[in-house]
């Protein structure tokens, strides 16, 4: 072995330690909740709670409408921009990467102002409207991985042929976007639900700030108050993460047809 | 009024005149070509036809019906693109059968329309396969039969078959013309493929800065040209620069040699025009008659098979001539003295 292999090799698994470690740690640490035993105890008093059940089924709910909601903005956005104002794409890709610059706190608290119960529009007075607010929340947060991910699927595809062709053929708008073009950006959109449901599920500061009882709110409440159960619930949400990031790598490989062009 | 009409067709954009005064009437079940060099406005032209892009002025009818403010999707035209453009994430029946569909055709109207397609394009087995899966002269098949499936008004296509390689490219002309003449479709075919257009086409459209320059027959854009773009456009073709000597008795001077050519010419008395001959009417030797003659020497023999194209050197330039193989008659040698003759009547008069 060369030394440089020796070093690339040393790096490599200085990573692995760095990541692993911990998960390993936190993995271990959740089997022992029964004295001098390895068991899933705290997983299965975890998976029991009847509160865990709730903010899950909520959150998974709210994750879902998150997607659909985003697709239904996201793929019309990005499919007229490419298509007829090409000029408007930066400006469109630094709209939806502020959410990653600015702080989901401020977010937030801009949210309160905005709609609290003495505005024009006191969202944050009502049950729905707390929960519209937290899913248009939501679907903003999303926003940077679903518009990328869309517009790099449409960027595999012609999209002003297959457009012209569709329309040569009596396609009206609705019918491009629903037959010709989602089909066809459908992996893409995909792995951008897959990271868009990852982050709903973990989602802590919108939702304990505008006090909705959602998944997020839950872990941290674990946290602060039992020893082995918050373990359990990192890997278990870990686990939820990972089977997205499976789930991408599973869709993109064994779609049923290539849009690749031989 | 013609089938499809169009008339005094402009289009700009921004500061650039792509189309300028373009007029054409198309017959029902004819085929036009569009020839021309690469940026003088073919493909524009189409897709005003097809509704992609909207004329800055003119109209265009099909049928005595005004399209020219109607949507693409309501026209009913077929097109079939360069990059076959076929819908990926449909199968070869689906893509087919798309228009059916959206027209509203029940399941098994559309099967059966969608069979009797894939049968006229001979790829009956191979309807269910995803176009990833097929050669690209399969996929344009499957783009045409695409396109011809809901019965549109007028076919068009923008070059269709540039994409392909040489021998595909020759096979499938003559089945989109067979496919073309049973249809009996209207059909406007793009390319800027000379030998394309003057084999396919009823008549051909010689496009030249945005401007048709001449609309005729391929027998009349090659033997009869109007212009002197179209000249030299299509086909090879030698040009002798001549003096007026007698515009009204057709008299010139070709050099030191005088030429009768037996008609009245366009240039005034001691005016410079140009004479242009195609390849195949100059022949090697001295002809009798009404013939020009003039000495060379043989500058280039290029062997093309059927054809042996002879290079000539007169005074004043080079002459292109095209004779027929002979199996008992070698090609001349480089730098053997010879004569030439061309007749009076082909030589071609364009001004200078
Ligand atoms: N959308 C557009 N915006 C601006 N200019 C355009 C547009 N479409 C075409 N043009 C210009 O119009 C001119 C004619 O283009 P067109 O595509 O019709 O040429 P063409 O004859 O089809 O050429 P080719 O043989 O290369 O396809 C070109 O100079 C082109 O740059
Ligand atoms: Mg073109």
């Amino acid at each position: 072995m060369t030394g440089k292999r020796f070093w690339s090799w040393l790096a490599v698994a200085f990573g692995g330690l760095y990541f692993l470690l911990p998960l390993v740690g936190m993995f271990d640490f959740s089997m022992r909740m029964q004295r001098g035993a390895y068991s899933f105890e705290a997983y299965r008093v975890v998976l029991a709670d009847p509160q865990f059940q709730q903010t899950f089924g909520y959150s998974v709910v709210l994750a879902l409408l998150t997607i659909v909601l985003g697709i239904l903005i996201v793929v019309p956005t990005a499919y007229f921009v490419r298509l007829r104002f090409p000029g408007l794409r930066p400006v469109i890709e630094f709209i939806t990467l502020l959410p990653l610059v600015i702080p989901p706190i401020v977010i937030v608290f801009g949210y309160i102002r905005i709609y609290n119960t003495s505005s024009i529009l006191p969202l944050t007075g009502s049950w729905w409207g707390t929960n519209i607010l937290l899913l248009f929340g939501y679907v903003m947060l999303s926003l940077p991985y679903m518009y990328r991910s869309v517009d790099t699927g449409l960027r595999t595809i012609d999209i002003a042929s297959l457009t012209e062709a569709a329309q040569s053929l009596g396609a009206g708008w609705a019918r491009i976007l629903t037959v010709v073009i989602l089909p066809n950006v459908f992996v893409s959109v995909l792995s951008g639900a897959f990271l868009t449901f990852a982050i709903v599920i973990g989602e802590y500061v919108f939702a304990a700030l505008l006090n909705v009882d959602s998944f997020g709110p839950y872990m941290v409440w674990m946290g602060g108050n039992r020893a082995y159960e918050p373990s359990a619930l990192a890997v278990i949400a870990f686990a939820i993460t990972w089977a997205c990031m499976g789930l991408i790598q599973l869709f993109t490989s064994f779609s049923k047809f290539s849009t690749v062009r031989r | 009024m013609a089938f499809l009409d169009i008339q005094h067709l402009e289009k700009s954009f921004g500061a650039m005149h792509v189309v300028k005064d373009f007029n054409l009437g198309v017959e029902k079940g004819e085929f036009v070509s569009f020839l021309g060099p690469s940026g003088c406005g073919k493909t524009t032209v189409l897709r005003m036809v097809a509704g992609f892009e909207t004329p800055t002025s003119g109209a265009i009818r099909i049928d005595g019906q005004d399209m020219t403010c109607l949507p693409a999707n309501r026209r009913n035209i077929g097109m079939v693109f360069q990059a076959y453009a076929l819908f990926p994430n449909l199968t070869v029946e689906e893509n087919i059968g798309f228009g059916l569909k959206v027209a509203g055709e029940g399941k098994v109207a559309i099967r059966s329309r969608v069979g009797e397609m894939l049968e006229l394009i001979g790829l009956r087995q191979l309807g269910s396969r995803y176009p990833f899966q097929l050669s690209g002269g399969q996929q344009q098949r499957v783009a045409l039969a695409r396109a011809l499936a809901p019965r549109p008004q007028v076919l068009l296509l923008d070059e269709p078959l540039s994409a392909l390689d040489a021998k595909i490219r020759i096979s499938l002309r003559e089945e989109i013309r067979r496919i073309q003449r049973d249809l009996g479709i209207t059909t406007i075919f793009v390319t800027h493929d000379q030998e394309e257009a003057l084999s396919m086409s009823d008549r051909v459209v010689v496009m030249h800065q945005g401007i048709a320059d001449q609309v005729a027959t391929p027998f009349e854009i090659y033997n009869r040209p109007t212009t002197r773009f179209v000249a030299q456009f299509v086909g090879t073709l030698n040009l002798l620069e001549a003096n007026v000597v007698d515009a009204a008795a057709g008299k010139v001077l070709l050099g030191e040699v005088p030429v009768s050519l037996n008609r009245p010419l366009p240039g005034r008395t001691g005016e410079r025009i140009s004479l242009a001959a195609r390849p195949e009417i100059v022949t090697l030797g001295r002809s009798d008659g009404d013939h020009v003659v003039l000495a060379g020497r043989i500058a280039d023999v290029h062997f093309l098979g059927s054809v042996i194209r002879i290079r000539v050197a007169v005074e004043g330039g080079h002459l292109s001539l095209d004779t027929f193989n002979q199996p008992d008659r070698p090609p001349p040698s480089l730098g053997t003295p010879v004569e030439v003759s061309v007749s009076h009547r082909d030589l071609l008069v364009l001004a200078a």
